[in-house]
């Protein structure tokens, strides 16, 4: 911000960004809801960053979470049921300058917009994906989604979901590519602001499911989880999420995990399924991995004079 | 000896898949047009990669019509067959494709084939052939090749080549530069192999075929521009590196494709780049993207593509997203003909989606145009601010013709991304209430912010459930086109201005359809033809043009009712799909033809259809 240079010139940076900056309209999420919590943080990533407004795109498909970007102060893009990560990979793809996050649900990713994320694992493109999971659809009134627990009373199903759960971590983790995988819950907002600043600075596709609660649909889920941590894995390491000794100590279960170790990482995921034991941190971490917006960006730079040389030289090939 | 001179002849080359018969005939082509005639190819394309051999559905081949003046289609009956096995001609000659005469040169390798059942199916399709009238040679077209090569089923096709080019007195030395220039980056040795078969076949022909020595005259109404020979998919790669768009995001669909490949080789030395996306619907949503974000992108497809896009295409149209869209139309529904022609995507453009969603749509009448209007497209997009979809067709797709190189320009190009300050005072859709139009903030845009929403919004495009402001909006989009129609012109009017017959076209019919006009014109008959370009909005003046003939007839590929069917009234008869938007528009009682064989309409075919509707009009008038 202000500092005095060599020369005692005053050097101040021509336009801070305060919360205000990124806040847009007033989020009309029930009083309760998750969704609060990772939108405040976004805010707040943001202002750290001091990123200006207009270099930030919030793209979303369709459901609660998806309002996100009604609610950002930056440009955004709110698409249609399942299609968010093309459309913002999309964005992405000649523009790698601007700043990308993805704003998405359970049901968005996992089932209707289950084959781009897939791709989008692949692809690696540099940008944040904020998976909201509430394990329920909330906008169209609570039908099971493809992570309501088993046995789960819903509209769609009143005896009770039939099919276990699915493990989303267990699925990005086995996709080529995958770069960066973490999960947090939002009811813990240092853990939250920690692991969603992480996945920002990391280049690629991070991908971070973000367990929570739905209090008007399926409060129960998460209810029981805020009350017992010992269901909560915490996942420590110096290469991972940075944890403050006062969270640490919310967890009874914590284990050290080297974010490079994929086997790992597959094991610790599986957990969640096999044993109920939910891990909160960062599953994976690689750093390696090319990003395709490197590849989809080359020749942004092209000049008009270069085009037409081009377009002559293409035609050059067809003349008579 | 002198060659017997021809206004126009039409060649095909037949064979089984994978025997190279299209590119004998597209270096035949460019060797004649390079010559200086008026050239139209056209692929016949069996829709398995390796069909089974020697039989009539695998017939894999191409239709060479050259003449001394423009070719605008591919004509009617051929007037020269070269054959690879007489199994493949079963489905041309049903097809309708040969007439009484038609020459054909037919490799006799079958005749004595190890297997007695073969030997008996060429004696029996032979005897076949000459019984329909065909003039069939059988020729020792395999055993020739055989003294220069060890297997010919590698470089027949360009034994063949040197043949035609004898019969139709090519220039040789362009011939075998042609070969070079065919494998131009392949090993010296197979340029000289495919040389070698070339000669061998020119002078087969001259030797055995002395009596078929043509010569086409040089076109006269040549301009002087210099010209480029491609197909349509490729035209549409040019327009898309002419237009300066940067984004290709497609998946593979037939008969689309071929435009995606033809780019992946060429646009990156213009800064472009094609995306394969996972899916149809991937394909366009980054496009989208790529839109929103100042790069006006492009997706290319066919119809059922078309149908998996559709819901990407109604957010582009509410959220008014600049996006240009081609639609190598192909026959349907379903999985229908892949690789052959059908207009049948019209009315799904202009309604397949929900709700009203008000699009621009160009259709290509030449390959020319599958340049020039993907152009125009990108243009449209970004000044109207919404999706323009460009419909082609499997017959532009894969005809090749001569046309006129496009001079490149800066302003045929995208400008330049705009990051400069937007104005905090204009919303976001700041639509001039009288046309409709607005200016778009770009990311990266300071002050610029806006959320882009598939929802009802307002001018803010904030989300609103309030009646008015979605009848006000959905006002705003559809006056867009009301916009662009009025800087168009009238189309203009092939033949006289008023008449017995009006005959109106779209798409790839258009030189079909003007000879058959043309023909008719000759024997006396008073009628005329337009051929409209835009659909959405259609070209203004149509019910003026309508009223100064006394019928107004559609003529398209795609499904209509016969009147003369069994069951089929006034009332419940389905209409061709341009003639049942003209009828909506323009109140007159517009009568339609069309068919959905999976072939290009020969000319003498519309003629026919016409004469008959003629006779029934002057009979009905009493003239």
């Amino acid at each position: 911000m202000f500092g005095i240079k060599a020369d005692w010139s005053l050097d101040i940076q021509e336009r801070y960004f305060t919360l205000d900056d990124y806040e847009g309209n007033e989020a009309r999420w029930c009083s309760g809801c998750g969704d609060h919590a990772v939108l405040a943080t976004a805010h707040r990533i943001l202002r750290d960053a001091q990123l200006p407004p207009e270099k930030s795109v919030f793209v979303s498909g369709i459901g609660c979470s998806s309002r996100m970007p009604h609610y950002m102060a930056t440009y955004g893009l709110h698409g249609i049921h399942g299609r968010a990560l093309p459309l913002a990979c999309g964005v992405k793809s000649r523009r790698p300058d601007l700043d990308v996050w993805v704003a998405t649900g359970d049901g968005d990713c996992y089932s209707i917009g289950a084959g781009h994320w897939i791709h989008a694992v692949r692809y690696n493109m540099d940008m944040t994906v904020l998976i909201f999971d509430n394990q329920i659809y909330g906008l169209t009134k609570k039908q099971t989604s493809p992570t309501s627990p088993i046995e789960l009373k819903t509209n769609t199903h009143p005896e009770g979901a039939s099919l276990d759960a699915m493990n989303p971590n267990t699925v990005t983790l086995g996709i080529t590519n995958a770069s960066f995988v973490a999960q947090v819950v939002d009811w813990n907002p240092p853990l939250l602001h920690e692991t969603l600043k992480a996945a920002h600075a990391h280049k690629g596709a991070s991908f971070v499911r973000i367990i929570q609660r739905c209090p008007v649909f399926v409060d129960s889920i998460t209810k029981e989880l805020q009350e017992d941590a010992s269901r909560l894995r915490l996942l420590t390491h110096e290469n991972g999420i940075p944890v403050a000794k006062g969270v640490e100590k919310l967890f009874p279960d914590s284990v050290e995990h080297d974010p490079s170790d994929m086997a790992g990482a597959l094991r610790i995921a599986r957990d969640e399924t096999e044993k109920g034991i939910i891990p909160v941190g960062l599953l994976y971490q690689n750093q390696n991995i090319p990003c395709y917006s490197d590849l989809s960006g080359q020749g942004v730079e092209t000049t008009d004079e270069e085009k037409i040389a081009a377009t002559n030289a293409a035609l050059d090939v067809f003349a008579i | 000896m002198q060659p017997q001179t021809k206004q126009e002849h039409i060649v095909e080359i037949v064979s089984d898949s994978g025997e190279g018969a299209q590119k004998c005939g597209q270096t035949f082509g460019t060797i004649s047009a390079k010559m200086g005639n008026g050239v139209w190819t056209v692929e016949i394309i069996p829709a398995e990669i390796q069909p089974p051999a020697r039989t009539p559905s695998g017939a894999s081949g191409i239709r060479i019509r050259l003449g001394s003046k423009e070719i605008t289609n591919v004509g009617n009956e051929g007037d020269l067959v070269v054959a690879f096995n007489e199994q493949v001609l079963y489905s041309r000659i049903a097809n309708g494709a040969y007439k009484e005469g038609t020459v054909v040169l037919l490799d006799n390798r079958w005749e004595s084939d190890r297997s007695t059942e073969i030997q008996q199916m060429y004696k029996k399709a032979v005897a076949e052939f000459r019984d329909h009238g065909l003039v069939v040679h059988e020729l020792p077209i395999h055993e020739a090749c055989l003294k220069v090569v060890k297997d010919p089923r590698k470089g027949k096709n360009m034994f063949v080549l040197g043949m035609l080019c004898r019969i139709y007195n090519r220039d040789k030395e362009m011939g075998r530069n042609e070969i070079a220039l065919t494998f131009a980056g392949k090993a010296e040795k197979i340029i000289t192999s495919n040389q070698k078969l070339f000669d061998a076949g020119y002078q087969f022909a001259a030797e055995q075929l002395g009596e078929y020595f043509f010569e086409i005259p040089t076109r006269e109404d040549r301009s002087d521009s210099p010209m480029v020979v491609t197909n349509g998919n490729t035209a549409v790669g040019l327009g898309v590196m002419a237009s300066g768009m940067e984004l290709v995001s497609m998946y593979p669909i037939t008969p689309a494709t071929s435009a995606s490949h033809y780019l992946a080789d060429v646009f990156p030395a213009a800064g472009g780049f094609v995306h394969q996306a996972e899916d149809e619907i991937a394909a366009i949503a980054f496009a989208i993207g790529a839109s929103y974000a100042g790069k006006t992108a492009c997706t290319i497809t066919s119809g059922p593509g078309m149908a998996l896009k559709t819901e990407n295409i109604a957010l582009a149209v509410m959220a008014e997203v600049p996006l240009v869209i081609v639609n190598v139309q192909r026959g349907g529904p379903s999985t229908g003909l892949p690789t052959k022609i059908e207009q049948g995507d019209l009315l799904s453009a202009l309604y397949g989606e929900p709700g009203d969603a008000p699009k621009i749509i160009l259709a290509a009448a030449t390959i020319a145009e599958c340049c020039s209007m993907v152009v125009l497209a990108r243009k449209l997009a970004e000044s109207f601010r919404t999706p323009v979809i460009v419909l082609t067709d499997a017959n532009l797709a894969t005809g090749v013709q001569p046309w006129e190189r496009p001079e490149l320009s800066r302003d045929m190009l995208a400008p330049p991304l705009d990051q400069s300050e937007w104005n905090s005072d204009i919303p976001a859709y700041d639509w001039d209430e009288k046309t409709g139009l607005s200016q778009r903030p770009i990311p990266g845009m300071p002050n610029g912010e806006y959320v882009l929403t598939g929802l009802s919004h307002t001018k803010q495009s904030k989300v609103s459930y309030e009646s008015a402001e979605n009848q006000y909006s959905a006002t705003m989009r559809s006056r867009k086109l009301a916009t662009l129609q009025s800087t168009l012109t009238p189309p203009n009017i092939h033949g006289d201005e008023s008449g017995d017959m009006l005959v109106v076209g779209w798409g790839s019919t258009f030189g079909a359809i003007e000879e058959a006009v043309d023909n008719l014109r000759t024997t006396g008959e008073k009628i005329s033809s337009i051929h409209l370009r835009f659909l959405s909005p259609l070209e203004p003046g149509l019910t003026e043009i309508f009223s100064q003939f006394k019928k107004v007839i559609t003529i398209e590929v795609n499904y209509s009712d016969d009147i003369n069917a069994p069951m089929i009234t006034t009332e419940n008869r389905r209409y061709a799909q341009l003639a049942m938007v003209l009828r909506v528009q323009t109140l007159a009682d517009v009568d339609c033809w069309s068919a959905v064989y999976g072939h290009p309409l020969q000319p003498e075919m519309i003629g026919n259809v016409l004469q008959e509707r003629l006779n029934q009009l002057n009979k009905k008038t009493g003239e």
